[in-house]
């Protein structure tokens, strides 16, 4: 049992967590992810580690409510437990002073982007940082962003903050105006990641995405988490979650990860239906 | 055959100084009558009702039938079947005791074999090993030992009446076992026994390993592994679950700062190998693996109750011949598809499967396609599998393992309708353990090296079971955790009195 020291909602369905997991915390890199089951039930899901505290023995996660199992992490609560936290899993992510970087987080994703840009910032980068939102109340970690970023562009799709449009085009802007950057890392949601990855693909700007197949074991057993990666096929809990955006088969994954669609809706509403006849906790 | 008193003069008269120890006969059939016994044979679910549910399909052997079999034993002198067994348990010492009644002495003899008599008795091909070097079998069906077996672990379950065996004083000695599979619960049931500190680390939530994720509930149900694991703690054996040792530790911690004397690497093959063929990543397209996973591991035929689901269509096709195979077409059916296909390029003769298995699936109503070979997996336009293109084959001369190698026959391409297709053709070794370890010696198919002993190139690190086999059974998981439990004590052993030998001489200098 994984103790939740402490949580913090960040947006209306984005809630961080702060989790006792003393030998994850110890060995965690950036862009390394745990698998968590939240209850006795629970399914296996992949979660990225935002930061660690190896003093403290605790991991940061950051959890959007979308299904069942994230709906129950995000109404954790401080002193509750994850039944289950096991990692740190994936490979940590290839950092070194390119010289100038875009980061680009995109939602949830800038939680992920977050430890990378820190990272890559440790490492002497010009980090230029883009995230993006739906809108204003979907905008998470711009003061943590801004902190580890030389530069900070947010962008929203409504223009409720920042600026309006999408990170594709506030990247195109950077690349037209201060030149082509040495790397970038775009992390959210796949559309929004294989969009990037055009973007960059002409001007030959070396980009990293982070995937987030299915998966359940998280250790190169189950092969859920299998994508096509310059023609060949990786597991991405293993010999990912990251990838060079241009070898990636978007379009394989958006329809591989749609695979359990109907059988999670179906969970959800069932959950969904029962916590609002019985017995929400919040009430 | 001749009676019993004449068989026991004919055998002093012969050997009066043999090797093997004169056995008792406790059996009061002449052993005439008792070949007259046929084999008896277990309660089964009814094939059309168990594919409906995932309740054990055998029931096992009651009393009655357990003693009756029994007395089919030829209480042999010098039994071929205990020399047929991997971990060489002494089968007829145990079946006279169960036909005594003296149930509690004759699982207690199983198990100064072989610790998992309960899962042994239900998932050990028997057939090819004790049961087929079965004397009685040489004219008639062999004793049903494995079904014995398994009826004493599960009178023993039943009847609240396992007592721990004797623990050796502590060694002041810790070993650290990677892996709660059968392999790693026997190395450390052996050492605890001993008196090793042993300490189990598994990467999944719950322990047991391919016992937990792989054998389906109908084959194996999962309370008991979960009672076998708690047999193997009542020995002081500490299970650490969601540890992946690689990630979360290391070996090299492990055996540093953490001050273990020894590590056994019993991590099994769970890395599912895929067709390398065009359309494999299409949605509906699992690895038998996922799909075992999924059910077995997760519960995902109790969804919603359990969260995790899995997706059956209205056609399963799976590919491959071995035990993987045949559990994951079905376990399919059990999941309601309207047909399970099983697609195999070899014959049925040359299919690995055991024949228990094989058997129960034709008896479930599972359509087998022999000398089939899949070619490319068709999907529709939301990148769903619709259709499989086969080829026919047809068998050529015997390959290195004597086994007749497919030959695709041209112009023979068909395709089979389906929306869900099972990839079992095998599973590698699983590497974290070896790309985290330096100087572990491997093999080019990934398993590590190790000796006889299952001794790998690192002193102090042993290794059996799948991981340096590739893919063997559960039963050859024990008997090499018996092997290394064995080599580990040797080696901790010598260290024990290495460093009583520097205290000596050390004290003796400082006297000086």
């Amino acid at each position: 049992m994984y103790r939740i020291m402490k949580t913090e909602i960040l947006a209306p369905t984005i809630t961080k967590l702060t989790v006792e997991a003393p030998l994850v915390a110890r060995k965690r890199k950036a862009g390394n992810f745990v698998i968590v089951r939240a209850t006795p039930n629970g399914e296996r899901i992949p979660l990225t580690i935002v930061d660690s505290d190896p003093d403290k023995g605790t991991i940061v996660i950051i959890v959007q409510a979308i299904g069942k199992t994230t709906h129950i992490i995000t109404e954790m609560m401080e002193g509750e437990f994850l039944m289950d936290v096991v990692g740190p899993l994936g490979e940590p992510t290839p950092v070194s002073d390119f010289g100038t970087v875009v980061c680009i987080g995109g939602g949830v994703g800038t939680a992920v982007i977050y430890p990378i840009a820190k990272a890559l910032k440790e490492a002497g980068n010009r980090v230029v940082s883009i995230i993006g939102a739906r809108n204003r109340d979907l905008v998470i970690l711009e003061d943590e962003m801004a902190a580890v970023s030389d530069e900070l562009i947010v962008t929203t799709d409504d223009g409720s903050h920042g600026k309006k449009g999408f990170v594709t085009d506030a990247l195109q802007e950077v690349i037209t105006g201060q030149g082509k950057p040495d790397a970038v890392y775009a992390i959210g949601p796949l559309p929004m990641m294989r969009a990037v990855a055009n973007v960059t693909r002409e001007p030959e700007i070396r980009t990293w995405v982070s995937l987030n197949p299915i998966m359940m074991d998280g250790t190169g057993m189950c092969g859920a988490c299998r994508v096509t990666v310059g023609n060949e096929m990786k597991f991405a809990c293993v010999d990912g979650p990251e990838f060079d955006a241009h070898e990636v088969n978007f379009d394989e994954l958006i329809a591989r990860n749609r695979t359990y669609a109907g059988p999670e809706q179906e969970a959800f509403s069932a959950w969904k239906n029962r916590t609002e006849t019985t017995d929400c906790k919040h009430l | 055959m001749s009676g019993n008193g004449q068989q026991k003069k004919e055998a002093d008269k012969k050997s009066p100084d043999a090797k093997a120890p004169k056995r008792q006969k406790v059996i009061a059939l002449k052993p005439k009558e008792r070949m007259k016994i046929p084999r008896h044979l277990p309660n089964e679910q009814d094939p059309m009702e168990r594919i409906t549910n995932f309740c054990e399909v055998s029931n096992g052997f009651n009393i009655d039938k357990a003693i009756a079999e029994a007395n089919r034993c030829l209480e042999c002198n010098d039994p071929v079947c205990m020399k047929a067994c991997p971990v060489n348990v002494d089968i007829p010492a145990f079946i006279q005791l169960l036909y005594q009644g003296d149930y509690a002495g004759a699982i207690r003899k199983i198990r100064e074999s072989n610790y998992l008599p309960a899962i042994c008795g239900r998932v050990c091909p028997q057939e090819n090993l004790c049961e087929n070097s079965c004397i009685v079998g040489k004219k008639l069906e062999p004793l049903a030992i494995g079904k014995m077996e398994r009826f004493l672990a599960d009178y023993e379950a039943n009847n609240g009446t396992f007592t721990p065996p004797p623990v050796a004083a502590p060694k002041g000695q810790k070993v650290a076992v990677v892996g709660s599979g059968p392999g790693g619960l026997t190395v450390a049931a052996e050492l605890a026994q001993m008196g090793y500190g042993v300490t189990i680390f598994e990467a999944l939530h719950e322990a047991g390993g391919v016992l937990k994720y792989g054998i389906p509930e109908f084959r194996l149900p999962k309370k008991i592994v979960d009672e076998e694991v708690e047999r193997v703690k009542a020995l002081g054996v500490k299970i650490e679950t969601n540890v992946i040792i690689g990630r979360t530790l290391t070996i090299d911690e492990l055996l540093g700062e953490m001050g273990y004397g020894a590590v056994y690497i019993g991590t099994g093959a769970g890395s599912p190998r895929f067709l390398n063929i065009p359309g494999e990543n299409l949605s509906g397209v699992y690895s038998a693996s996922e799909l075992l996973t999924r059910i077995n591991l997760m519960k995902a035929y109790k969804f919603p109750e359990f969260d995790t689901p899995m997706k059956i269509g209205r056609k399963v096709v799976v590919l491959g011949g071995g035990d993987v195979a045949m559990d994951a077409v079905r376990t399919s059916k059990r999941l309601g598809p309207e047909k399970a296909l099983l697609l195999y390029r070899r014959s049925r003769e040359e299919m690995p499967a055991r024949l228990e298995e094989v058997h129960h699936a034709e008896e479930e109503g599972i359509e087998f396609h022999f000398l089939t070979n899949p070619l490319a997996i068709h999907g529709d336009e939301n990148g769903w599998v619709k259709a499989i293109e086969c080829q026919k084959m047809r068998l050529g001369e015997p390959d290195e393992k004597g086994r007749r190698r497919p030959i695709p026959i041209e112009g023979s391409n068909f395709t089979i309708e389906t929306d869900t297709v099972v990839v079992a053709i095998g599973q590698s070794p699983n590497p974290i353990v070896q790309q985290t370890t330096p100087g572990l010696e491997t093999t080019k198919w990934g398993t590590i090296v190790v000796d006889e002993s299952g001794a790998t190139s690192r002193p102090g690190i042993y290794a059996g079971g799948d991981i340096s086999r590739g893919g063997a059974t559960v039963i050859q998981a024990v008997a090499d955790g018996k092997s290394a439990s064995r080599s580990i004590d040797a080696y901790l052993t010598k260290i024990r009195s290495e460093k009583a030998g520097s205290e000596k001489s050390a004290s003796k200098q400082s006297a000086t």
